[in-house]
């Protein structure tokens, strides 16, 4: 009714809705993948996390919303899938810093680990409701429920808008970050000064992927606020290639996050006002996005500016 | 015996000269047993008995002549879309596009034989629908090919997103332009002409499809290992700046490469078409390009060791059913075999050469 009645101005309204809502899961897995990829190891597996920390964050929600009501449930569900996400970035850190194991390769492995372990054990959820995260309703101001339900803004978005700067300040300007770039660019300067590769790696990757659990449980209980196995659909490894394209530097993430999001509120922005002949097409859009702003960025000649000297490169 | 008369008969020599090929099959097997042991641990805390599990997966998979249909048909799919990762490998690169070349293999093979209809001879549309899909496979794979050697765009990353491209085209094509008004049960093409059929080997269930995957197999392997195409292929691999420095066209290469594995997932496309589905629809995204890559990298890359292991794999699948039936298992279940079988045979490439026994010693 309501989106009938603004017409045209749906289409960007619901853009901007699909961002707000949309990029919070990219924001988390990119800023986990930037702390990954700054310890010079990749993580492709982030998509099995942000499956597992989907998974958790719902089940967990259900489970213990009467027994701690339905504010702090979902909570509990965060920190859960903070944590599932954690273990998984344990055996990816270990595993990726075995001798002749290629971190690629376990990022494959761990994909298909990750979302088998999650639609097994997530089976149970598929059909009943979970509390959901509580939201800003900042478009009470608006008599429009369109506008109204565009500008409800998760906590978790506002949290990964804050993780942005504290990591560009934890890289720039603390002894640890210090370290994890060390790490990064020049494994035998760390190693010089003392520090152990495998440990700064091994806790980079699990911080990491403790971040791309909760971006899991962003989609479970925000946005779209259901558990499905399709729900995730490759989000994780734009995350990978959005880290490419920030350079490394976690206040672009947060602005590529952004882009990405909006760009995956397209298709369902003109599905809202009618057009849906090129649904799928539009639905691709951020894939077709993320292909071309790699063909810009990347080139054969040189390095990328920001990247870590040691990404890629075989121990 | 042979080895008896060998120059130094005794078999201490034997074994020494045999170790370290052993090495090459004992650590994958070694691999395999212990993502077993792994598998039922995780079976038995979910409340399944892991020898039961165990016995179910068998006899589903191996059982009998049923069984082992079932098997076979799995596994011919699989033996094709593993090479569009296993090909690329030899060149150093990890491709993971075989989901979306398989199903832009399906789309030209079902445009050709929609277009060609029955104007021309049945076996002469077929070998045109196969080309089709080598081509709409190939070339997909090479666009990756293309963008890692022209722009250093990376190939995992960008073949993967190019899976979500394809299968997102697939969807608006049998939504819209390609629809069959006529068949109401969920979107789909119209039907191939039941004459452009794949048919089944003379007395089973079996179709066609898995002589075309033992072939492609076959002649990857010599095209690897016994061509200079292929030599030249693995000194890129090996190391990609000797390869300039010697001359070798790294680009060709890396585009021909491509093609040939991109060429095979869209075969494994058209089969599936053809031989199972007869028209173009979602439940061609059926997982088979994923599997393709645990394939590979469980062969080793080696084109002959994929049969082995793809038959192998292709009995796991075939026992999803069971498990799902007769021990209240999810079907996810085959998916967190199939991850826990990656990781145990990722950790088991890094004990080449340090476990003292396989190292050659020193004859005194």
């Amino acid at each position: 009714m309501a989106t009938e009645a603004l017409g045209w101005w749906g289409v960007p309204l619901g853009i901007i809705a699909g961002t707000l809502r949309g990029s919070a899961p990219f924001l988390f897995v990119s800023l986990g993948e930037c702390l990954t990829e700054k310890s010079g190891k990749i993580n492709l597996g982030l998509e099995g996390t942000l499956l597992m920390g989907a998974m958790s964050a719902y089940g967990v929600s259900f489970l213990t919303q009467d027994m701690v009501g339905s504010f702090w449930a979902p909570w509990l569900g965060v920190l859960v899938a903070g944590l599932s996400g954690m273990g998984l970035g344990a055996i990816h850190g270990w595993l990726s810093q075995q001798r002749r194991v290629n971190d690629v390769a376990v990022g494959i492995a761990m994909i298909i680990f990750g979302s088998g372990l999650a639609f097994f054990l997530g089976k149970p959820f598929i059909q009943p409701q979970a509390s959901q995260l509580f939201t800003f309703n900042w478009g009470a101001w608006s008599s429009i429920p369109a506008v109204q339900s565009a500008l409800k803004v998760s906590p978790l978005f506002l949290i990964g808008v804050a993780i942005a700067p504290l990591m560009q300040w934890f890289f720039r300007s603390t002894r640890w970050g210090l370290y994890v770039r060390a790490v990064g660019d020049s494994p035998d300067a760390a190693l010089a000064m003392g520090i152990s590769i495998f440990k700064v790696r091994f806790l980079s990757i699990m911080a990491g992927s403790f971040l791309a659990g909760i971006g899991g449980a962003c989609l479970s209980l925000y946005f779209p606020g259901v558990w499905t196995e399709r729900i995730s659909s490759g989000q994780g490894l734009m995350a990978v290639a959005l880290v490419i394209f920030a350079r490394w530097n976690p206040i672009q993430c947060l602005w590529a996050s952004l882009l990405f999001g909006g760009a995956q509120s397209i298709g369902p922005a003109f599905q809202s006002v009618g057009i849906d002949s090129y649904y799928y097409l539009f639905n691709a859009a951020p894939y077709i996005l993320t292909l071309v702003i790699m063909v810009i960025t990347c080139s054969p000649k040189r390095t990328l500016i920001g990247a870590p000297g040691a990404l890629g490169k075989s121990d | 015996m042979a080895i008896a008369q060998a120059p130094n008969p005794s078999p201490v020599s034997w074994l020494q000269r045999w170790r370290q090929p052993l090495e090459a099959v004992a650590l994958p097997v070694a691999a395999l047993l212990s993502a077993l042991i792994l598998f039922g641990i995780f079976c038995a805390f979910s409340g399944a008995n892991p020898f039961a599990v165990y016995g179910s997966i068998y006899k589903a998979a191996f059982g009998n002549w049923s069984a082992w249909q079932n098997t076979l048909i799995r596994a011919s799919p699989l033996m094709l879309t593993a090479l569009c990762t296993a090909l690329p490998a030899r060149l150093g690169l990890v491709i993971i596009g075989n989901e979306g070349a398989l199903v832009m293999g399906g789309l030209a093979a079902v445009v050709a034989g929609l277009q060609l209809g029955t104007g021309l001879p049945a076996p002469l549309t077929q070998i045109l629908m196969a080309i089709a899909a080598l081509c709409g496979g190939g070339l997909w794979i090479m666009l990756a090919g293309a963008l890692r050697h022209y722009r250093g765009v990376n190939e995992t990353i960008s073949s993967l997103l190019l899976n979500y491209i394809a299968i997102a085209l697939m969807n608006h094509l049998v939504e819209g332009p390609m629809r069959d008004a006529e068949f109401v049960t969920k979107p789909s093409s119209a039907e191939l002409d039941p004459g452009l059929w794949i048919g089944n080997l003379p007395g089973s269930r079996i179709h066609f499809g898995l002589i075309y995957g033992l072939i492609a197999c076959l002649i990857a392997y010599v095209l690897i290992q016994r061509t200079t195409f292929g030599f030249a292929a693995r000194t890129a691999g090996g190391n990609i700046r000797a390869a300039r420095i010697a001359g070798l066209p790294v680009g060709k290469l890396t585009l021909a490469v491509c093609f040939l594995g991109g060429s095979c997932a869209g075969l494994a496309g058209m089969v599936e078409i053809a031989a199972v589905q007869k028209r173009l629809n979602a439940s061609l995204v059926s997982n088979y390009g994923y599997a393709g890559i645990l394939v590979a990298f469980v062969s080793r890359h080696n084109p002959l060791a994929t049969v082995l292991v793809a038959i192998l794999l292709g009995g796991i699948l075939a026992s999803g059913g069971i498990l799902q039936r007769s021990h209240n298992l999810p079907d996810a279940t085959v998916l967190v075999f199939q991850g826990i079988v990656f990781l145990c045979v990722l950790f088991s490439d890094s004990l080449y050469g340090r476990l003292p026994w396989f190292q050659e010693k020193a004859v005194s």
